[in-house]
Protein backbone atom coordinates (compact mmCIF):
# COMPACT_ATOMS: atom_id res chain seq x y z
CA UNK A 1 0.00 0.00 0.00
CA UNK A 2 0.92 3.11 -0.84
CA UNK A 3 0.44 7.13 0.92
CA UNK A 4 -0.01 9.61 -1.83
CA UNK A 5 0.72 13.18 -0.41
CA UNK A 6 -0.07 16.02 -2.31
CA UNK A 7 0.10 19.40 -1.47
CA UNK A 8 -1.87 21.92 -3.26
CA UNK A 9 -3.39 25.25 -4.23
CA UNK A 10 -6.41 25.63 -1.70
CA UNK A 11 -8.57 26.60 -4.50
CA UNK A 12 -7.65 23.36 -6.44
CA UNK A 13 -9.01 21.18 -3.92
CA UNK A 14 -12.16 20.97 -5.02
CA UNK A 15 -10.93 19.82 -8.63
CA UNK A 16 -8.67 17.23 -6.88
CA UNK A 17 -11.85 15.61 -4.61
CA UNK A 18 -13.73 15.19 -8.27
CA UNK A 19 -10.69 13.66 -9.91
CA UNK A 20 -10.35 11.45 -6.53
CA UNK A 21 -14.13 10.43 -6.32
CA UNK A 22 -14.19 9.92 -9.95
CA UNK A 23 -11.31 7.27 -9.74
CA UNK A 24 -13.55 5.38 -7.04
CA UNK A 25 -11.40 6.47 -4.23
CA UNK A 26 -12.93 6.10 -1.18
CA UNK A 27 -11.37 8.59 1.43
CA UNK A 28 -8.89 10.89 2.06
CA UNK A 29 -8.16 13.48 4.74
CA UNK A 30 -7.43 17.36 4.27
CA UNK A 31 -5.37 19.64 6.29
CA UNK A 32 -4.76 23.62 6.17
CA UNK A 33 -1.04 23.91 6.10
CA UNK A 34 1.21 26.86 5.33
CA UNK A 35 5.31 26.25 3.70
CA UNK A 36 6.49 27.51 0.34
CA UNK A 37 8.30 26.36 -2.24
CA UNK A 38 10.43 27.87 -4.73
CA UNK A 39 9.04 30.76 -5.41
CA UNK A 40 8.98 31.89 -1.56
CA UNK A 41 6.10 33.50 -0.24
CA UNK A 42 5.34 36.98 -1.13
CA UNK A 43 5.76 40.30 -0.80
CA UNK A 44 3.59 42.57 0.68
CA UNK A 45 4.33 46.87 0.98
CA UNK A 46 2.94 48.72 3.57
CA UNK A 47 3.79 52.49 3.68
CA UNK A 48 6.55 51.85 1.43
CA UNK A 49 8.04 49.35 4.07
CA UNK A 50 8.28 45.66 2.40
CA UNK A 51 7.09 42.49 4.27
CA UNK A 52 7.85 39.10 2.88
CA UNK A 53 5.62 36.72 3.73
CA UNK A 54 7.52 33.41 3.69
CA UNK A 55 4.61 31.21 4.30
CA UNK A 56 2.02 30.28 2.27
CA UNK A 57 -1.45 28.98 2.54
CA UNK A 58 -1.56 25.16 1.13
CA UNK A 59 -3.65 21.91 1.43
CA UNK A 60 -2.60 18.63 1.91
CA UNK A 61 -3.68 15.76 0.63
CA UNK A 62 -3.76 12.52 2.01
CA UNK A 63 -5.37 9.88 0.18
CA UNK A 64 -3.70 5.47 1.10
CA UNK A 65 -3.90 3.30 -1.55
CA UNK A 66 -3.26 -0.24 -3.74
CA UNK A 67 0.06 -0.22 -4.81
CA UNK A 68 -1.76 -1.33 -8.18
CA UNK A 69 -3.65 1.72 -8.58
CA UNK A 70 -0.70 4.79 -7.30
CA UNK A 71 0.31 6.30 -10.33
CA UNK A 72 -3.21 6.47 -11.48
CA UNK A 73 -4.28 8.61 -8.06
CA UNK A 74 -1.20 10.83 -8.64
CA UNK A 75 -2.06 10.99 -12.08
CA UNK A 76 -5.34 12.76 -11.52
CA UNK A 77 -3.97 14.99 -8.69
CA UNK A 78 -1.34 16.17 -11.17
CA UNK A 79 -3.99 17.11 -13.36
CA UNK A 80 -6.40 18.36 -11.43
CA UNK A 81 -4.21 20.48 -9.47
CA UNK A 82 -2.25 21.65 -12.30
CA UNK A 83 -3.05 25.35 -13.09
CA UNK A 84 0.76 25.83 -14.52
CA UNK A 85 1.58 28.61 -12.78
CA UNK A 86 4.42 28.67 -9.89
CA UNK A 87 3.52 27.51 -6.30
CA UNK A 88 1.26 24.59 -8.35
CA UNK A 89 2.50 22.03 -5.23
CA UNK A 90 4.52 18.61 -4.75
CA UNK A 91 3.12 15.10 -4.52
CA UNK A 92 4.91 12.23 -2.88
CA UNK A 93 4.54 8.79 -2.52
CA UNK A 94 5.42 6.60 0.62
CA UNK A 95 5.19 3.07 1.51
CA UNK A 96 2.74 2.26 4.05
CA UNK A 97 3.10 -0.91 6.02
CA UNK A 98 -0.18 -1.47 7.37
CA UNK A 99 -3.92 -0.42 7.55
CA UNK A 100 -6.33 -1.07 10.44
CA UNK A 101 -9.60 0.11 10.01
CA UNK A 102 -11.02 0.98 13.56
CA UNK A 103 -14.55 -0.12 13.23
CA UNK A 104 -13.93 -3.54 12.23
CA UNK A 105 -10.48 -4.39 13.15
CA UNK A 106 -9.57 -4.98 9.20
CA UNK A 107 -6.25 -5.10 8.55
CA UNK A 108 -3.97 -4.32 5.28
CA UNK A 109 -6.39 -3.50 2.12
CA UNK A 110 -9.62 -4.80 3.53
CA UNK A 111 -9.35 -1.84 5.76
CA UNK A 112 -9.15 0.64 2.78
CA UNK B 1 -25.38 90.69 22.44
CA UNK B 2 -27.59 88.37 22.28
CA UNK B 3 -26.47 84.54 21.34
CA UNK B 4 -26.20 84.08 17.58
CA UNK B 5 -28.07 80.79 17.02
CA UNK B 6 -26.89 79.57 13.72
CA UNK B 7 -22.83 80.31 15.41
CA UNK B 8 -23.76 78.30 18.13
CA UNK B 9 -25.64 74.97 16.31
CA UNK B 10 -22.33 74.82 13.97
CA UNK B 11 -20.18 75.67 16.70
CA UNK B 12 -21.73 72.67 18.67
CA UNK B 13 -22.20 70.44 15.88
CA UNK B 14 -18.39 70.83 14.69
CA UNK B 15 -17.79 70.02 18.82
CA UNK B 16 -19.22 66.32 18.21
CA UNK B 17 -18.00 66.24 14.70
CA UNK B 18 -14.63 66.72 16.27
CA UNK B 19 -15.25 64.44 19.08
CA UNK B 20 -15.73 61.13 16.93
CA UNK B 21 -12.18 62.27 15.29
CA UNK B 22 -10.57 60.52 18.26
CA UNK B 23 -12.51 57.31 17.76
CA UNK B 24 -11.72 57.51 14.16
CA UNK B 25 -7.84 58.12 15.43
CA UNK B 26 -8.04 55.06 17.26
CA UNK B 27 -9.67 52.71 14.81
CA UNK B 28 -6.86 54.14 12.40
CA UNK B 29 -3.98 53.96 14.45
CA UNK B 30 -5.69 50.19 16.05
CA UNK B 31 -5.74 48.72 12.57
CA UNK B 32 -2.48 49.88 11.34
CA UNK B 33 -0.80 47.97 14.89
CA UNK B 34 -0.48 44.56 15.60
CA UNK B 35 -3.24 42.30 16.54
CA UNK B 36 -1.51 41.50 20.22
CA UNK B 37 -1.44 45.50 20.69
CA UNK B 38 -4.81 46.67 19.32
CA UNK B 39 -6.40 47.08 22.53
CA UNK B 40 -3.81 49.23 24.00
CA UNK B 41 -3.42 51.38 20.79
CA UNK B 42 -7.19 52.35 20.97
CA UNK B 43 -7.23 52.56 24.76
CA UNK B 44 -4.56 55.07 24.49
CA UNK B 45 -6.73 57.43 22.61
CA UNK B 46 -9.52 56.77 25.02
CA UNK B 47 -8.18 57.79 27.46
CA UNK B 48 -7.29 60.85 26.71
CA UNK B 49 -11.05 61.76 26.11
CA UNK B 50 -11.02 61.22 29.81
CA UNK B 51 -8.18 62.46 31.15
CA UNK B 52 -8.47 65.53 28.99
CA UNK B 53 -12.18 66.36 28.86
CA UNK B 54 -11.82 66.57 33.09
CA UNK B 55 -8.55 68.70 33.24
CA UNK B 56 -9.64 70.87 30.19
CA UNK B 57 -12.25 71.94 32.69
CA UNK B 58 -10.69 72.47 35.81
CA UNK B 59 -7.83 74.39 34.29
CA UNK B 60 -6.91 73.86 30.61
CA UNK B 61 -9.34 76.20 29.15
CA UNK B 62 -8.72 79.19 31.44
CA UNK B 63 -5.04 78.79 31.20
CA UNK B 64 -5.27 78.07 27.41
CA UNK B 65 -7.55 81.06 26.84
CA UNK B 66 -8.16 83.19 30.17
CA UNK B 67 -6.66 86.87 28.61
CA UNK B 68 -6.95 89.84 30.45
CA UNK B 69 -4.99 92.08 27.46
CA UNK B 70 -1.91 90.87 25.60
CA UNK B 71 1.13 92.11 27.91
CA UNK B 72 2.73 90.69 30.43
CA UNK B 73 2.42 87.06 31.38
CA UNK B 74 -0.71 86.57 28.80
CA UNK B 75 1.54 86.41 26.17
CA UNK B 76 3.34 83.37 27.55
CA UNK B 77 0.01 81.88 29.16
CA UNK B 78 -3.27 82.65 30.12
CA UNK B 79 -4.75 83.60 33.36
CA UNK B 80 -7.41 82.07 35.85
CA UNK B 81 -10.17 84.37 34.65
CA UNK B 82 -12.54 80.95 33.34
CA UNK B 83 -11.84 79.21 36.52
CA UNK B 84 -14.94 78.10 38.28
CA UNK B 85 -17.39 80.55 36.25
CA UNK B 86 -20.64 78.33 36.82
CA UNK B 87 -23.01 79.74 34.72
CA UNK B 88 -21.47 83.43 33.83
CA UNK B 89 -20.39 81.83 30.50
CA UNK B 90 -23.72 80.82 29.47
CA UNK B 91 -24.08 84.94 28.33
CA UNK B 92 -20.58 85.83 27.69
CA UNK B 93 -19.95 85.65 24.28
CA UNK B 94 -16.35 84.81 22.88
CA UNK B 95 -14.45 87.45 21.10
CA UNK B 96 -13.04 86.39 17.96
CA UNK B 97 -10.95 88.18 15.41
CA UNK B 98 -11.53 91.03 17.96
CA UNK B 99 -15.28 90.51 16.80
CA UNK B 100 -18.04 89.15 19.23
CA UNK B 101 -19.51 85.70 17.82
CA UNK B 102 -22.24 85.38 19.52
CA UNK B 103 -21.09 82.12 20.60
CA UNK B 104 -21.48 81.91 24.57
CA UNK B 105 -17.71 81.26 26.18
CA UNK B 106 -18.63 77.41 26.94
CA UNK B 107 -19.44 76.37 23.46
CA UNK B 108 -16.01 77.47 22.77
CA UNK B 109 -14.53 75.96 25.69
CA UNK B 110 -16.36 72.73 24.30
CA UNK B 111 -15.34 72.86 21.12
CA UNK B 112 -11.72 73.46 22.25
CA UNK B 113 -11.74 70.66 24.23
CA UNK B 114 -12.08 67.95 21.79
CA UNK B 115 -8.97 69.41 20.09
CA UNK B 116 -6.56 69.64 23.59
CA UNK B 117 -8.31 65.51 23.66
CA UNK B 118 -6.89 64.49 19.61
CA UNK B 119 -3.74 66.53 19.72
CA UNK B 120 -2.78 64.50 22.83
CA UNK B 121 -4.10 61.08 21.26
CA UNK B 122 -2.12 61.85 17.98
CA UNK B 123 1.28 61.31 19.70
CA UNK B 124 0.46 57.83 21.00
CA UNK B 125 0.87 56.37 17.97
CA UNK B 126 4.84 56.47 17.96
CA UNK B 127 5.11 54.21 20.87
CA UNK B 128 2.69 51.44 20.31
CA UNK B 129 3.34 48.36 21.50
CA UNK B 130 5.87 48.77 24.08
CA UNK B 131 5.06 51.88 26.34
CA UNK B 132 3.47 51.71 30.29
CA UNK B 133 0.14 52.62 30.15
CA UNK B 134 0.87 54.28 33.52
CA UNK B 135 3.57 55.83 31.91
CA UNK B 136 1.65 56.38 29.44
CA UNK B 137 -0.98 58.76 31.50
CA UNK B 138 1.55 60.47 33.39
CA UNK B 139 3.41 61.65 30.10
CA UNK B 140 -0.39 62.31 28.97
CA UNK B 141 -1.30 64.15 32.11
CA UNK B 142 2.21 65.95 32.03
CA UNK B 143 2.64 66.84 28.33
CA UNK B 144 -1.09 68.34 28.00
CA UNK B 145 -0.30 70.41 30.90
CA UNK B 146 2.88 71.53 30.43
CA UNK B 147 2.94 71.57 26.26
CA UNK B 148 -0.32 71.78 25.02
CA UNK B 149 -2.07 74.29 27.25
CA UNK B 150 0.66 77.03 26.50
CA UNK B 151 1.23 76.56 23.03
CA UNK B 152 -2.79 76.91 22.55
CA UNK B 153 -2.45 80.17 24.03
CA UNK B 154 0.77 81.51 22.26
CA UNK B 155 -1.07 80.26 18.97
CA UNK B 156 -4.93 81.19 19.35
CA UNK B 157 -5.19 82.32 22.94
CA UNK B 158 -3.07 85.77 22.37
CA UNK B 159 0.14 84.10 23.29
CA UNK B 160 3.35 85.69 21.15
CA UNK B 161 3.33 83.06 18.23
CA UNK B 162 0.04 84.61 16.88
CA UNK B 163 -0.14 88.28 18.49
CA UNK B 164 3.99 89.19 18.46
CA UNK B 165 5.45 86.52 15.25
CA UNK B 166 2.12 87.22 13.83
CA UNK B 167 2.21 83.55 12.66
CA UNK B 168 -1.26 82.06 11.53
CA UNK B 169 -3.01 79.17 12.27
CA UNK B 170 -6.79 78.44 11.39
CA UNK B 171 -7.17 75.10 12.28
CA UNK B 172 -4.64 73.55 14.39
CA UNK B 173 -1.08 73.56 11.73
CA UNK B 174 1.35 74.42 14.92
CA UNK B 175 -1.00 73.98 17.95
CA UNK B 176 -1.79 70.13 17.11
CA UNK B 177 0.29 68.55 14.64
CA UNK B 178 3.24 70.18 14.62
CA UNK B 179 3.10 70.28 18.27
CA UNK B 180 2.05 66.31 18.51
CA UNK B 181 3.93 65.80 16.21
CA UNK B 182 7.34 66.79 17.96
CA UNK B 183 6.52 65.07 21.09
CA UNK B 184 5.81 61.90 19.21
CA UNK B 185 9.58 62.31 18.01
CA UNK B 186 10.57 63.18 21.29
CA UNK B 187 9.12 60.26 22.97
CA UNK B 188 9.89 57.56 20.50
CA UNK B 189 13.56 58.17 20.73
CA UNK B 190 13.62 58.17 24.25
CA UNK B 191 11.82 55.26 24.76
CA UNK B 192 13.29 53.10 21.93
CA UNK B 193 12.12 50.70 19.31
CA UNK B 194 10.16 47.91 19.79
CA UNK B 195 11.99 44.79 19.66
CA UNK B 196 12.49 42.93 16.21
CA UNK B 197 12.36 46.63 14.64
CA UNK B 198 12.74 47.14 11.90
CA UNK B 199 13.73 43.31 11.29
CA UNK B 200 10.45 41.44 12.03
CA UNK B 201 7.44 41.58 10.11
CA UNK B 202 5.66 44.52 11.69
CA UNK B 203 2.49 45.41 9.09
CA UNK B 204 -0.88 46.31 9.97
CA UNK B 205 -3.12 43.77 11.14
CA UNK B 206 -6.50 45.22 10.18
CA UNK B 207 -6.46 47.24 6.80
CA UNK B 208 -10.32 47.73 6.71
CA UNK B 209 -9.92 49.26 10.22
CA UNK B 210 -7.35 52.04 9.00
CA UNK B 211 -9.66 53.01 5.71
CA UNK B 212 -12.52 53.26 8.37
CA UNK B 213 -10.71 55.40 10.62
CA UNK B 214 -9.38 57.54 8.10
CA UNK B 215 -12.67 58.29 6.69
CA UNK B 216 -14.21 58.91 10.18
CA UNK B 217 -10.80 61.16 10.60
CA UNK B 218 -12.56 62.97 7.25
CA UNK B 219 -15.52 63.42 8.78
CA UNK B 220 -14.85 64.74 12.47
CA UNK B 221 -12.13 67.13 10.02
CA UNK B 222 -14.90 68.88 8.71
CA UNK B 223 -15.77 70.46 12.34
CA UNK B 224 -12.13 70.64 12.85
CA UNK B 225 -11.36 72.90 10.11
CA UNK B 226 -14.77 74.62 9.42
CA UNK B 227 -15.30 74.94 13.22
CA UNK B 228 -12.51 76.85 13.44
CA UNK B 229 -14.00 80.09 11.85
CA UNK B 230 -16.25 80.28 14.82
CA UNK B 231 -18.93 82.07 12.81
CA UNK B 232 -20.68 80.40 9.84
CA UNK B 233 -19.54 83.38 6.95
CA UNK B 234 -17.74 82.56 3.34
CA UNK B 235 -14.61 82.11 5.58
CA UNK B 236 -16.66 79.08 6.92
CA UNK B 237 -17.46 77.68 3.44
CA UNK B 238 -13.98 77.91 1.89
CA UNK B 239 -12.49 76.26 5.19
CA UNK B 240 -15.11 73.66 4.49
CA UNK B 241 -14.14 73.03 0.63
CA UNK B 242 -10.27 73.32 1.20
CA UNK B 243 -11.15 70.36 3.44
CA UNK B 244 -12.25 68.38 0.96
CA UNK B 245 -10.28 68.77 -1.99
CA UNK B 246 -6.86 68.94 -0.53
CA UNK B 247 -7.44 65.94 1.29
CA UNK B 248 -8.73 64.27 -1.84
CA UNK B 249 -5.62 65.22 -3.70
CA UNK B 250 -3.50 64.17 -0.99
CA UNK B 251 -4.71 60.58 -1.20
CA UNK B 252 -3.52 61.29 -5.27
CA UNK B 253 -0.64 62.35 -4.45
CA UNK B 254 0.39 59.17 -2.02
CA UNK B 255 -1.06 56.73 -3.62
CA UNK B 256 1.18 57.88 -7.03
CA UNK B 257 4.42 57.84 -4.97
CA UNK B 258 3.52 54.22 -4.21
CA UNK B 259 2.29 52.99 -7.29
CA UNK B 260 5.60 54.55 -9.07
CA UNK B 261 8.08 53.40 -6.60
CA UNK B 262 6.20 50.15 -4.95
CA UNK B 263 4.16 48.77 -8.08
CA UNK B 264 1.44 48.95 -6.81
CA UNK B 265 -1.60 51.10 -4.93
CA UNK B 266 -2.39 50.56 -1.88
CA UNK B 267 -5.67 50.95 0.56
CA UNK B 268 -3.04 51.88 3.73
CA UNK B 269 -1.17 54.45 1.19
CA UNK B 270 -4.68 56.02 0.20
CA UNK B 271 -5.75 56.10 4.02
CA UNK B 272 -2.89 58.03 4.73
CA UNK B 273 -2.50 59.84 2.18
CA UNK B 274 -6.00 61.73 3.19
CA UNK B 275 -5.19 61.87 6.73
CA UNK B 276 -1.43 63.61 5.60
CA UNK B 277 -3.68 65.93 3.61
CA UNK B 278 -6.05 66.67 6.35
CA UNK B 279 -2.98 67.76 8.86
CA UNK B 280 -1.59 70.03 5.98
CA UNK B 281 -4.70 71.70 5.04
CA UNK B 282 -5.42 72.26 8.48
CA UNK B 283 -3.53 75.52 9.23
CA UNK B 284 -3.97 77.28 5.95
CA UNK B 285 -7.45 75.74 5.23
CA UNK B 286 -9.13 79.42 6.20
CA UNK B 287 -6.76 81.54 4.47
CA UNK B 288 -6.65 79.94 1.31
CA UNK B 289 -8.42 79.51 -2.30
CA UNK B 290 -9.31 76.20 -3.32
CA UNK B 291 -6.67 75.62 -5.96
CA UNK B 292 -3.58 76.18 -4.07
CA UNK B 293 -5.37 74.04 -1.64
CA UNK B 294 -5.40 71.22 -3.88
CA UNK B 295 -1.90 71.74 -4.52
CA UNK B 296 -1.18 71.89 -0.88
CA UNK B 297 -2.78 68.34 -1.09
CA UNK B 298 -0.63 66.92 -3.75
CA UNK B 299 2.24 68.03 -2.22
CA UNK B 300 1.43 66.94 1.67
CA UNK B 301 0.48 63.51 0.08
CA UNK B 302 3.76 63.15 -1.64
CA UNK B 303 6.07 64.69 0.49
CA UNK B 304 4.44 62.39 3.42
CA UNK B 305 4.29 59.44 1.46
CA UNK B 306 8.33 60.06 1.22
CA UNK B 307 8.84 60.93 4.10
CA UNK B 308 7.37 57.92 6.17
CA UNK B 309 10.56 55.92 4.70
CA UNK B 310 12.64 58.59 7.21
CA UNK B 311 12.50 56.58 10.50
CA UNK B 312 14.20 53.37 8.53
CA UNK B 313 17.02 55.85 7.08
CA UNK B 314 17.53 57.50 10.60
CA UNK B 315 16.59 54.24 12.66
CA UNK B 316 13.94 56.04 15.00
CA UNK B 317 10.92 53.71 15.66
CA UNK B 318 8.11 56.08 15.15
CA UNK B 319 5.64 53.06 14.82
CA UNK B 320 2.43 54.72 12.89
CA UNK B 321 4.75 57.59 11.64
CA UNK B 322 3.02 60.47 13.63
CA UNK B 323 6.33 62.95 12.68
CA UNK B 324 6.00 61.42 8.83
CA UNK B 325 2.43 62.64 8.24
CA UNK B 326 1.67 64.82 11.57
CA UNK B 327 5.01 66.86 11.82
CA UNK B 328 6.05 67.00 8.24
CA UNK B 329 2.22 67.64 7.09
CA UNK B 330 2.03 70.59 9.59
CA UNK B 331 5.25 71.80 8.82
CA UNK B 332 3.93 71.82 4.39
CA UNK B 333 0.50 73.43 6.21
CA UNK B 334 2.27 76.27 7.74
CA UNK B 335 4.31 77.09 5.33
CA UNK B 336 1.93 76.88 2.62
CA UNK B 337 0.11 79.88 4.30
CA UNK B 338 3.31 81.75 3.22
CA UNK B 339 2.84 81.31 0.06
CA UNK B 340 -1.13 81.46 -0.26
CA UNK B 341 -3.04 83.20 1.78
CA UNK B 342 -4.91 85.81 0.30
CA UNK B 343 -7.50 88.30 1.74
CA UNK B 344 -9.88 87.28 -0.67
CA UNK B 345 -10.87 84.58 1.10
CA UNK B 346 -10.16 85.68 4.84
CA UNK B 347 -10.42 89.67 5.39
CA UNK B 348 -9.08 89.39 8.92
CA UNK B 349 -5.42 88.58 7.58
CA UNK B 350 -5.04 92.11 6.50
CA UNK B 351 -6.95 94.19 9.20
CA UNK B 352 -4.49 95.30 12.13
CA UNK B 353 -7.18 95.33 13.95
CA UNK B 354 -7.95 91.84 13.77
CA UNK B 355 -4.74 89.53 12.76
CA UNK B 356 -2.22 91.91 11.18
CA UNK B 357 -0.52 89.86 9.56
CA UNK B 358 0.51 90.04 5.65
CA UNK B 359 -0.76 87.90 2.40
CA UNK B 360 1.81 85.25 0.96
CA UNK B 361 3.90 85.28 -0.91
CA UNK B 362 1.74 84.68 -4.43
CA UNK B 363 -0.49 87.58 -3.49
CA UNK B 364 1.92 90.41 -3.05
CA UNK B 365 2.77 89.70 0.07
CA UNK B 366 6.41 88.99 0.06
CA UNK B 367 8.62 86.86 1.88
CA UNK B 368 7.21 88.22 5.15
CA UNK B 369 4.78 85.92 5.89
CA UNK B 370 6.67 83.33 5.70
CA UNK B 371 8.85 83.61 7.86
CA UNK B 372 6.65 83.97 10.01
CA UNK B 373 5.26 80.79 9.73
CA UNK B 374 8.56 79.31 9.66
CA UNK B 375 9.66 81.15 12.55
CA UNK B 376 6.14 80.31 14.19
CA UNK B 377 6.88 76.39 13.70
CA UNK B 378 10.13 76.44 14.56
CA UNK B 379 9.13 77.94 18.00
CA UNK B 380 6.63 75.68 18.88
CA UNK B 381 8.64 72.32 17.34
CA UNK B 382 11.62 73.10 19.64
CA UNK B 383 9.40 73.63 22.66
CA UNK B 384 7.16 70.94 22.35
CA UNK B 385 10.17 68.29 21.76
CA UNK B 386 12.35 69.57 24.56
CA UNK B 387 9.63 69.19 27.30
CA UNK B 388 8.69 65.90 25.63
CA UNK B 389 11.98 64.86 25.99
CA UNK B 390 12.34 66.05 29.75
CA UNK B 391 8.72 64.12 30.76
CA UNK B 392 9.67 61.26 28.86
CA UNK B 393 13.82 61.21 30.53
CA UNK B 394 11.89 61.65 33.72
CA UNK B 395 9.13 58.81 33.52
CA UNK B 396 12.23 56.84 32.28
CA UNK B 397 14.19 57.41 35.57
CA UNK B 398 11.42 56.21 37.32
CA UNK B 399 11.23 52.96 35.35
CA UNK B 400 7.50 53.69 34.12
CA UNK B 401 8.51 54.16 30.76
CA UNK B 402 8.45 50.72 28.71
CA UNK B 403 7.25 47.10 29.08
CA UNK B 404 9.27 44.15 30.30
CA UNK B 405 10.94 42.60 26.96
CA UNK B 406 8.36 39.49 28.16
CA UNK B 407 5.59 41.49 28.22
CA UNK B 408 6.28 43.12 24.47
CA UNK B 409 6.88 40.16 23.05
CA UNK B 410 3.61 38.18 24.61
CA UNK B 411 1.73 41.87 23.83
CA UNK B 412 1.23 44.99 25.71
CA UNK B 413 -2.40 44.27 25.84
CA UNK B 414 -2.18 41.09 27.96
CA UNK B 415 0.28 42.39 30.00
CA UNK B 416 -1.19 45.57 30.37
CA UNK B 417 -4.72 45.34 30.16
CA UNK B 418 -5.39 41.81 30.85
CA UNK B 419 -7.70 41.20 27.73
CA UNK B 420 -7.15 40.83 24.06
CA UNK B 421 -8.80 41.93 20.66
CA UNK B 422 -9.50 38.50 18.93
CA UNK B 423 -10.34 34.98 20.36
CA UNK B 424 -9.58 32.98 16.75
CA UNK B 425 -10.09 29.37 18.48
CA UNK B 426 -12.78 27.42 17.12
CA UNK B 427 -14.71 27.07 20.42
CA UNK B 428 -14.70 30.21 21.01
CA UNK B 429 -12.07 30.07 23.28
CA UNK B 430 -11.17 28.22 26.62
CA UNK B 431 -13.84 29.71 29.05
CA UNK B 432 -11.92 31.40 31.96
CA UNK B 433 -16.11 32.18 33.25
CA UNK B 434 -15.11 35.44 34.63
CA UNK B 435 -13.94 36.76 37.76
CA UNK B 436 -15.33 34.85 40.50
CA UNK B 437 -14.19 31.20 38.30
CA UNK B 438 -10.73 33.23 38.10
CA UNK B 439 -10.18 33.89 41.76
CA UNK B 440 -10.74 30.48 42.45
CA UNK B 441 -8.18 29.49 40.15
CA UNK B 442 -9.63 27.59 37.28
CA UNK B 443 -8.62 29.50 34.68
CA UNK B 444 -8.40 27.61 31.00
CA UNK B 445 -11.62 24.99 31.96
CA UNK B 446 -14.38 25.29 30.33
CA UNK B 447 -17.17 27.33 31.94
CA UNK B 448 -19.22 24.06 33.42
CA UNK B 449 -16.37 22.60 34.82
CA UNK B 450 -15.64 25.49 36.07
CA UNK B 451 -18.82 25.89 37.27
CA UNK B 452 -18.99 22.88 39.28
CA UNK B 453 -15.56 22.82 40.30
CA UNK B 454 -15.97 26.59 41.25
CA UNK B 455 -18.43 26.03 43.55
CA UNK B 456 -16.44 23.11 45.42
CA UNK B 457 -13.09 25.05 45.29
CA UNK B 458 -15.77 28.24 47.31
CA UNK B 459 -17.10 25.61 49.13
CA UNK B 460 -13.71 24.65 50.29
CA UNK B 461 -12.53 27.76 50.77
CA UNK B 462 -15.74 28.42 53.00
CA UNK B 463 -15.03 25.13 55.09
CA UNK B 464 -10.85 25.82 54.99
Amino acid sequence: MKLVTAVIKPYQLDAVKEALHALGVAGLTVSEVQGYGRQKGHTEVYRGAEYTVEFLPKIKVEVVTDEIDVEKVVDAVVNSARTGKIGDGKVWVTSVDDVVRVRTGERGLDAL
Amino acid sequence: MEINTGNTAWLLLSSALVLLMTPGLALFYGGLNRSKGVLNMMMMSFSCIGLVSVLWVIYGFTLAFGVNGNDGLNTVIGNFSYFGTGTSGITEEWLFFGAKTGIPTYAFMGFQMMFAIITVALISGAVSDRMKFAGWVIFALAWFTLVYVPVAHWVWGGGFVGSKIRALDFAGGTAVHINAGAAALALCLILGKRAGWPRENMRPHNVPFVALGAGLLWFGWFGFNAGSELTVDGTTVFAFLNTQVATAAALVGWVVVEWIRDGKPTLVGASSGAVAGLVAITPACGFVAPLPAVLIGLVAGAVCALAVGLKYRLGYDDSLDVVGVHFVGGWIGSLAIGFFATAQVNAGITDPAILNASEGLFYGGGVTQLGRQFLGSLVVTLYSFAIAAAIALIIRSAKGLRVSPEAEITGIDIADHGETGYDLTPSGGAGTGGGAFAMAGLTGTTPAQADTEGKAASAEKVAG
